[in-house]
């Protein structure tokens, strides 16, 4: 986020909730912004496909087709842009590439869009006045405007937006990513991408390489950017990838294309599991290693707002059960490499020393209520929103960016568009959810969920099996028929292993970011035996 | 800022426009029993208990919505206040179910301490209460309404903090009661258990229903930590006896990015932290079943396997997906393992899944 949390229900004026189905997946944050509307302070502008809880709340809702997000985007900023309603000052001073902007939104006009997405031209103008009118607007989005072969395109094309309306670098103004998982963003921060090394430093870039190579005591370091999460499992169907070491992971679950996930890590020579539970992909391991939970070990996360907090042991790991890191540094010294720390704290000091964004910390100015990156020195209070006064590159790019379909779509054969994702009660592959009785009895079973006008059509009601097909796979389970779920759409949750939606989605991968994407694909729906 | 000076009990304190008397008197640590006040909650002026006495002013004002003006002179606790205050909490005992010995929040009840400090011995004879079944619907909340005081704290974390608005006072003839909407019960309702009204009410009127004759309070160890889920980073205290973590709370006064909040993933799923489904021992795959190894057969069998396949297919030939729930420690780990010891720039982690 480029805000903090608090900044939603405090400074914005405007909210724009995209792509987030804010009081399911991040409910806390939810109840910031509905506080923010209540009070008469903040007006929401909902776009999603779905009828979220958000929708009851927003002043609008545009309901896009999936796939469509860059067209309404360069809708919205075709609006801003025709009827001057866009920032001059900011343009001017921060940002560079306005003529392209506009050149490339230009075919977007309100109609256009509204035959590409299904959003009326009326709607999208007045969201465009609305999101142009704020003093602090602020975009909030998650992985429905990610997860889609044109994911990295429609983040560009919210910083656009955010650009042109001078909605960056201000409290409650900027661009807010929410992060699924708790520690997506320290993972990021900290070296866990086949690009960056710690701190987004290149793996290509020589000066960074030799830092962390003399840091580390080693002669050189690989320089070539390495594979992501399905390009390994394309590399290890092809052969070319012999071995794979999964910390906490459940590929064989929340992975795109399931047959293709477990095709490849069957033709490993190696594959390590460390988990908490013998999940899906531990099953099919070579060796599997107990690790320990959040609770039973020292250490940070990095929320979503940047924020590092602490971590801290309350009980003893079960059995044998090992920190995760405590298992990698026996590994490396088994490996030839000593590997050794005192405590987390240490741990924390050496990577604070190689990662800019964290230099200042240390677990001592962490206690309260932890430090925002970045935190370039160990006076720097933190930052709670970026990109006041200057871009780290100077100027804020204007990207234009081109709507282009989805890798699949309706059919004769799959009349339907699937979309997956998350519900309140469980959590990802739900290995830990599922074993917490409570949210389990609220949502025990993988749901279909319908709208009432195809269930009717399909002769399906509430509760009966049915049968989801795509190109790749097949799943069963009971159908929800609701009218949160689009007509000509199904939902389907991931988290269950037993009718993994992921046996159903598509591989095709956004170009740049390697998303799956999850969110469209085709498929046909029809009642089943149970 | 502009400050003004009030007197309480004899004493000169200091307090800004737009406090009340009671946040005055607390700032400058003069005590005032409350029952209905939570600091992280709306004044509502319910249980009276705050009640003092104003100078110029008639009658027994309660100091939790008087706002406080320059030069009042507030007495706290009279014997007069204290006689009010007795009868208060005589009648609130006499119309509930308020027994310690079988309550599982015995010990960290509000009302016992306020019975305790205002020196009652008996619990008052009155007209026997109307009992009301106990709601037990679901495996997160445990609402028995008996030992309600009618504080309206839940009601007002619901419907003013988490605003979820699922539970109101209803007013039934004389009785009023907390209710969901046709007082379904909590697991038919609109309810999705962040469980914030169980963390304000003050008795054991709401419950974690895992925590029941799991540990009496005074027996529980608190851990502040940052919760497992999503991105949001909730602060929150794991409750632990002995090896187990047997509640989740968070409090308004943890700094932090919720407030105090939490939602039913950070507060009711950690069953997982102690379940008998756990890894205990490392595990090989022998004859194509996993059997258990030691940690120096399985580490030492691993090294060996990658340093082999390094040799003959290269480093890129090994890939290591970290992971977006392990620790910052962790990661930064898993990256100089796979960078500095293999070689390897595959790690990867599913940010993007
Ligand atoms: S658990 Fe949350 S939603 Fe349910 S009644 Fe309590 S405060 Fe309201
Ligand atoms: S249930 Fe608890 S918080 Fe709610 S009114 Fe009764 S005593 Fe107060
Ligand atoms: S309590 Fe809920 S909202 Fe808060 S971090 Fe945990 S999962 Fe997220």
């Amino acid at each position: 986020m480029t805000n903090s949390i608090a900044e939603l229900e405090n400074d914005a004026d405007v909210i724009l909730i995209t792509g987030s189905n804010t009081t399911q997946m991040h409910p806390v944050i939810s109840s910031f912004i509905k506080r923010a509307v209540r009070a008469g302070r903040t007006k929401v502008i909902v776009a999603d496909p779905r009828r979220i809880d958000m929708v009851e709340l927003a002043e609008i809702w545009l309901r896009q087709r999936g796939g469509t997000d860059v067209a309404w985007l360069n809708g919205l900023i075709h609006v801003i842009l025709a009827e001057d309603l866009y920032d001059h000052e900011f343009v001017e001073q921060r940002t560079e590439g306005l003529a392209e902007l506009k050149e490339a939104v230009a075919p977007y006009t309100p109609d256009r869009v509204e035959q590409i997405s299904g959003i009326p031209a009326d709607k999208l103008r007045s969201a465009a006045r609305l999101y142009a009118s704020a003093k602090a607007g602020s975009i909030v989005y998650a992985m429905g405007i990610t997860q889609h072969i044109s994911g990295t395109d429609a983040v560009k094309s919210l910083a656009n937006l955010a650009m042109i309306c001078g909605n960056l670098g201000i409290p409650g103004g900027g661009v807010n990513p929410l992060r699924g998982q708790n520690n997506v963003q320290g993972a990021c921060d900290l070296g866990a991408l086949p690009n960056v090394l710690p701190g987004y430093q290149l793996v290509t870039n020589v000066e960074a390489r030799a830092r962390f190579a003399e840091s580390w005591g080693v002669t050189g370091l690989p320089d070539r950017p390495g594979l992501t999460v399905v390009e390994v499992v394309h590399g290890a169907v092809e052969g070319s990838v012999k071995a794979l070491y999964v910390m906490g992971e459940n590929p064989m679950v929340s992975d795109p294309d399931l047959h293709h996930v477990k095709k490849g890590l069957r033709s490993l020579d190696l594959l390590v599991v460390q988990d908490l539970f013998l999940t899906e992909t531990a099953q099919i391991a070579d060796v599997v290693l107990p690790a320990a939970c959040f609770a039973e070990k020292d250490g940070t996360f990095t929320n979503t707002e940047r924020r590092v907090q602490r971590v801290r042991k309350a009980v003893d790991p079960p059995g044998q059960a090992r920190s995760d890191g405590d298992i990698i540094c026996d590994l490396a010294t088994r490996m030839g490499y000593p590997m050794a720390y005192d405590s987390a704290s240490d741990i924390f000091d050496e990577l604070a020393r190689l990662t800019p964004q964290y230099r200042g910390m240390s677990y001592g100015r962490l206690e309260g209520e932890g430090l925002q990156w970045p935190c370039p020195t160990s006076s720097h209070p933190g930052t709670k929103f970026l990109h006041k006064g200057v871009f780290p590159r100077g100027r804020g790019k204007l990207h234009p960016v081109e709507w282009i379909p989805p890798a699949e779509e309706r059919s004769r054969r799959f009349p339907f568009l699937l979309n997956t994702g998350r519900v309140l009660y469980q959590y990802h592959t739900g290995s830990m959810t599922r074993r917490s009785e409570g949210p389990n009895e609220r949502y025990p079973e993988c749901r279909v969920e319908m709208h009432p006008a195809d269930a009717k059509r399909l002769k399906i009601r509430d509760g009966d099996w049915v049968q989801v097909t795509s190109r790749r796979g097949s799943l069963k389970a009971r159908a929800a028929v609701g009218r949160v779920t689009p007509e000509g759409s199904v939902f389907i949750p991931f988290h269950f292993a037993e009718a993994a939606a992921n046996n159903l989605t598509i591989a095709a991968l956004d170009p740049v970011a390697k998303i799956p994407s999850y969110k469209v694909c085709a498929v046909r729906v029809a009642k089943a035996q149970p | 800022m502009d400050t003004f000076t009030i007197t309480a009990d004899g004493k000169e304190i200091e307090g800004r426009p737009g406090q009340t008397v009671l946040q005055v008197c607390q700032d400058a640590n003069v005590s005032i029993p409350t029952l209905c006040h939570h600091p992280a909650l709306k004044p509502y002026g319910g249980c009276r208990l705050c009640v003092v006495e104003i100078e110029g002013m008639r009658g027994l004002p309660a100091a939790c919505t008087t706002p406080a003006t320059a030069g009042m002179v507030v007495h706290t606790h009279t014997d007069l206040l204290h006689r009010a205050r007795r009868t208060i909490l005589e009648l609130l005992l006499a119309n509930g179910d308020h027994d310690c010995l079988v309550c599982n929040a015995n010990g960290s009840c509000e009302l016992q301490t306020l019975v305790y400090e205002h020196e009652i011995e008996h619990r008052p004879e009155g007209e026997p209460f109307t009992r009301r079944p106990i709601d037990d619907s679901n495996a997160m909340i445990r609402r028995d309404l008996n030992k309600c005081v009618l504080c309206s704290r839940c009601v007002r974390a619901c419907m003013d903090h988490q605003v979820n608005g699922v539970i109101d006072v209803a007013a039934r003839g004389s009785e009023s009661v907390i209710a969901t909407f046709n007082d379904m019960p909590l697991g038919d309702s609109e309810c999705v258990f962040c469980g914030e009204c169980v963390q304000v009410c003050p008795t054991g009127a709401l419950l974690e229903k895992r925590a029941q004759f799991a540990s009496q309070p005074w027996a529980l160890r608190r851990v502040r930590t940052t919760c497992t889920y999503c991105g949001v980073g909730c602060q929150l205290e794991l409750n632990v006896r002995g090896n187990s973590v047997v509640k989740v709370t968070s409090s308004h006064e943890l700094p932090g990015p919720n407030g105090g909040s939490l939602c039913v993933k950070g507060r009711f799923a950690s069953d997982f932290i102690g379940h008998p489904d756990r890894l205990t021992h490392p595990l090989i795959r022998q004859n194509g079943k996993l059997r258990e190894a030691t940690w120096d057969e399985a580490l030492g069998h691993i090294a060996s396997k990658l340093s082999e396949i390094r040799s003959e297919h290269g480093p890129d030939s090994i890939a290591f997906f970290s992971s977006a729930r392990a620790t910052n420690e962790e990661n930064y780990l898993l990256n100089k393992l796979a960078r500095a010891v293999v070689g390897t720039n595959n790690i990867d982690h599913c940010a993007r899944l």
